[in-house]
C-alpha cells in the first residue's frame, strides 16, 4: 500500500486568486527560488502546527504575491519596512507567530535601517532574507549584494569596489549586534543544501514559537531568468561564485548549548577565530578556517589608492557617443566603452536608416492600408520572449523610417503571468506609446489571448500561437491567423525562438518589416552571437507558415 | 507477487514548469522530461513508473509547491506513519 509521504502543504491554497494567470501555479519563474522556500515554510507550519496564528509579512519584489499562496494571515508592507510592520503586528498581537519575507534589495537595500533596528531590539519575530545577488522584480539591477564584478543593468561593466564598495554580508553584520539569538546562512542549489535550509527555516520558526527573541535565515536563492542562465547553470553559478563570499553557516545561535559543531561569530566580537569543521557544508568546499573570518577582504587595492589610479569617464562616452566622434579622445575610455558600441552597433550596418519619407506613401505599396499605423500589443507568458519580439519591432520599424515606441508590462505579473509590451508604428508623432485599443494582437498563450481579445478594435488582425492556444478566437469583426509558433521553433531547435516565428509571421501577412531591417535589428539586440542564426531560420519560418497558410486559403 | 517499487511520485503535469531540477536530482535517475508540452508551454517533468525509492528529494528541490506528491510504499500490517493529519 502506497502513503503520502510529501504534498502540497495546507499552508498553501489549493488555488491562487491572483488576477492573471494560470492560478493553479506560482508566477515564478521556472528554477526560481522562492518557491522551494515557499513549500518549506508551509509544511513547517503545517507541522508545528501554527497555521491558524502565522501572520506573514509580503515584501515588495518578486515574493510580493506571497500573500497568493500562503493560507495564513497576510500583511504587505512598503518596500524594505516589513520588520517595522512585523514588530507593530507582533507587540499587538503577541500570541501571532509573525514572519518577515524579504529580499536582498527589500532588506539589504531601502530596508538596511529597518532590519538593522528590528534585529537590534531583539524583536521575537522570524525573518526569511532570500538573498540572488541582484534586483529580479523590476530587471536585474545592481543590489547591495551584487558579487564584486557581477555585471547587472546598473553596472554594466561589472561591480566595482572604487564606485560601489564591497557586495554586503547581512547574518555578518546583524552578528554584531548582542541581541538576535538565532542566524543562520543556508543556500538553494543542490538536494543536501536544501534540506538545510529546511532545518533552519524550522528552527527559525520553532525560536518564535518558544518566545526566545530575533531568528533570521538568510537564504542563497537562484534567479536564472535575471541572471540570464537555465536552472542549471543558475545553481552552479551560485555554488562557484556566491557561496565562496556569503559562507554557509550558524552566525548566532543562543538557543542551544555552546558545542564545537556551532560555528560563532567570534571574530566579529572581538576574539579569534575557532572554527569547527562541522559547520561546513562539504558541498561548498570551503576551508574551515575561512568561514568565520568574514571580515577578512578579498585581495584588492585599498579604496584610497584605488580611487585614484581610475582614470575618469566623461560624460559624452557615458552618453555612448563613440571616441571616434570626439576628435583627439585618447582610446583609453573608448575601451572602456566597448560594450556601448557594440549595443548600437547596428548604425554601422549595411541597413542604414530609411530617409524621411513624405505623407503620401509613407508605408511601402505593399502594405495594405488596414495595416498602416499599426497599434500593436504582444502578449503572452513571462520567459516566451514577449518584450523582446516587440523591441525587434520597435527597433525593425525605426530602421524601416517609421516612427516607433515601446512599452513594456512591467512588475511581478512578468513572471510566469501574463507579459505584454506595447508597439506603435506611426507615419505620425506617437502621442502616447500606450496601446489600449490593438488593431495588431500578438497573441503567446491562452490566457493573454482571452485577456486581450475584447480590446482588439473590429478589423483587428490577431495572430494567435496555436500550438499552445487550442480553441480559436471568437469574435465575427476580427482576422485570425492561427500559427504554430512554439512547434515550428522546436523543429528548429528551441522553443524560445517562438517568438521570433511570430514576427515572420507578422510580416508575410502584412509586409510593414522587410527582412533586411529585422534582422539588422536582431543583430543589435540579441547578445548571444549563437543564437542569431537560430532567430534568423525562425524567422524564416514563421513568414513560411503564414505564406502557406495563405496559399491554401486563396486555393 | 513481485516486490513494488519503494516509492512512487505524481507529477501535476500542467503545473509543471519543466526546469529539469528534479531530473538532476533524483538519485535513482527515474525522472525525465515530458517530449510533449503541457499548457503552460513547458516540457513536463515524468515519472518514469519504475525505480522510485520515494526518497523525496524531488519535492524539496522542485519550485513548485504543489506540482510532486511523494508516496512510499508500507507493508499493510505495518501502521502508516502520517506525514500530516490530512
Amino acid at each position: 500500500m502506497y502513503t503520502i509521504v510529501q504534498q502540497r502543504p495546507d499552508s498553501i491554497y489549493d488555488l491562487f486568486e491572483r488576477k492573471d494567470g494560470d492560478q493553479h501555479v506560482t508566477h515564478y519563474c521556472p528554477g526560481c527560488g522562492h518557491g522551494v522556500i515557499h513549500k518549506m515554510i508551509a509544511e513547517c507550519l503545517d507541522d508545528l502546527g501554527v497555521q491558524d496564528r502565522t501572520i506573514l509579512v509580503s515584501p515588495v519584489g518578486c515574493s510580493v504575491f506571497a500573500y497568493y499562496y500562503f493560507d495564513v494571515g497576510n500583511v504587505q508592507a512598503p518596500h524594505g519596512r516589513a520588520p517595522a510592520v512585523a514588530t507593530g503586528i507582533k507587540r499587538s498581537r503577541p500570541g501571532s507567530i509573525v514572519l518577515s519575507y524579504q529580499g536582498d534589495g527589500d532588506l539589504a537595500a531601502i530596508g538596511g535601517n529597518e532590519i538593522l533596528h528590528a534585529a537590534n531590539r531583539g524583536e521575537d519575530i522570524t525573518v526569511f532574507f532570500v538573498n540572488n545577488a541582484i534586483y529580479g522584480m523590476t530587471g536585474g539591477q545592481m543590489a547591495p549584494t551584487s558579487l564584486l564584478g557581477q555585471k547587472t543593468t546598473t553596472s554594466p561593466f561589472g561591480r566595482t569596489l572604487q564606485n560601489e564598495g564591497y557586495p554586503m554580508r547581512v547574518c555578518e553584520l546583524l552578528a554584531a549586534l548582542e541581541a538576535p539569538v538565532y542566524l543562520e546562512r543556508t543556500a538553494i542549489f543542490d538536494s543536501k543544501n536544501n534540506m538545510r535550509t529546511r532545518k533552519a527555516i524550522r528552527k527559525a520558526i520553532q525560536n518564535q514559537i518558544d518566545g526566545l527573541g530575533f531568528s533570521l535565515v538568510e537564504i542563497l536563492s537562484p534567479c536564472p531568468t535575471i541572471w540570464k542562465m537555465t536552472p542549471q547553470d543558475a545553481r552552479k553559478w551560485l555554488n562557484e561564485n556566491m557561496i565562496p563570499y556569503y559562507k554557509p553557516g550558524v552566525y548566532r545561535d543562543k538557543t542551544a548549548p555552546p558545542t564545537k559543531s556551532i560555528v560563532t561569530l567570534q571574530a566579529a566580537s572581538g576574539s579569534s577565530s575557532a572554527a569547527s569543521e562541522a559547520g561546513q557544508t562539504p558541498a561548498t568546499k570551503v576551508p574551515a578556517d575561512n568561514a568565520v573570518e568574514p571580515s577578512s577582504p578579498p585581495p584588492a587595492p585599498s579604496r584610497r589608492t584605488a580611487r585614484k589610479e581610475v582614470p575618469l569617464v566623461e560624460v559624452p562616452s557615458l552618453l555612448g557617443i563613440r571616441a571616434t566622434e570626439r576628435p583627439g579622445e585618447t582610446s583609453g575610455s573608448a575601451a572602456l566603452l566597448g560594450n556601448y558600441n557594440e549595443r548600437s552597433r547596428f548604425f554601422d550596418s549595411t541597413v542604414s536608416p530609411a530617409p524621411p519619407r513624405s505623407e503620401a506613401g509613407f508605408f511601402p505599396s505593399t502594405v495594405p492600408e488596414k495595416y498602416q499605423n499599426p497599434q500593436i500589443k504582444i502578449a503572452g507568458f513571462g520567459g516566451q520572449g514577449v518584450l523582446l519580439l516587440g523591441e525587434v519591432l520597435a527597433e525593425s520599424g525605426m530602421l524601416s523610417g517609421y516612427r516607433v515606441s515601446w512599452l513594456p508590462s512591467y512588475g511581478p505579473e512578468m513572471r510566469g503571468g501574463t507579459a505584454h509590451c506595447h508597439v506603435r508604428l506611426s507615419q505620425h508623432e506617437i502621442g502616447s506609446p500606450l496601446v489600449s485599443r490593438p488593431t495588431i494582437l500578438l497573441s503567446l498563450n491562452k490566457p493573454s489571448l482571452l485577456k486581450f481579445l475584447p480590446e482588439a478594435t473590429p478589423g483587428a488582425l490577431i495572430i494567435y500561437n496555436s500550438s499552445l492556444i487550442d480553441e480559436p478566437p471568437v469574435r465575427d469583426d476580427i482576422e485570425t491567423v492561427p500559427l504554430s509558433a512554439t512547434e515550428i521553433a522546436e523543429k528548429i531547435g528551441s522553443p524560445k525562438v517562438a517568438n521570433m516565428v511570430m514576427i515572420g509571421g507578422l510580416m508575410a501577412r502584412t509586409h510593414l518589416l522587410s527582412k533586411e531591417t529585422v534582422f539588422a535589428a536582431i543583430d543589435a539586440l540579441v547578445k548571444n552571437q549563437a543564437l542569431i542564426e537560430l532567430n534568423r531560420r525562425a524567422i524564416e519560418a514563421g513568414m513560411q507558415a503564414v505564406l502557406e497558410l495563405e496559399a491554401v486559403l486563396q486555393s | 507477487m513481485p516486490n513494488p517499487a519503494r516509492g512512487k511520485i505524481e507529477i501535476a503535469q500542467d503545473e509543471c514548469k519543466g526546469c529539469a531540477v528534479c531530473t538532476d536530482a533524483c538519485p535513482p535517475k527515474v525522472i525525465q522530461l515530458s517530449t510533449t508540452l503541457n499548457v503552460q508551454g513547458y516540457h513536463p517533468a515524468q515519472y518514469l513508473g519504475d525505480g522510485c525509492t520515494g526518497c523525496g528529494i524531488c519535492f524539496y528541490v522542485c519550485p513548485e509547491p504543489g506540482a510532486i506528491t511523494v508516496y512510499k510504499w508500507q507493508d499493510e500490517e505495518v501502521q502508516p506513519k502520517q506525514h500530516r493529519a490530512a
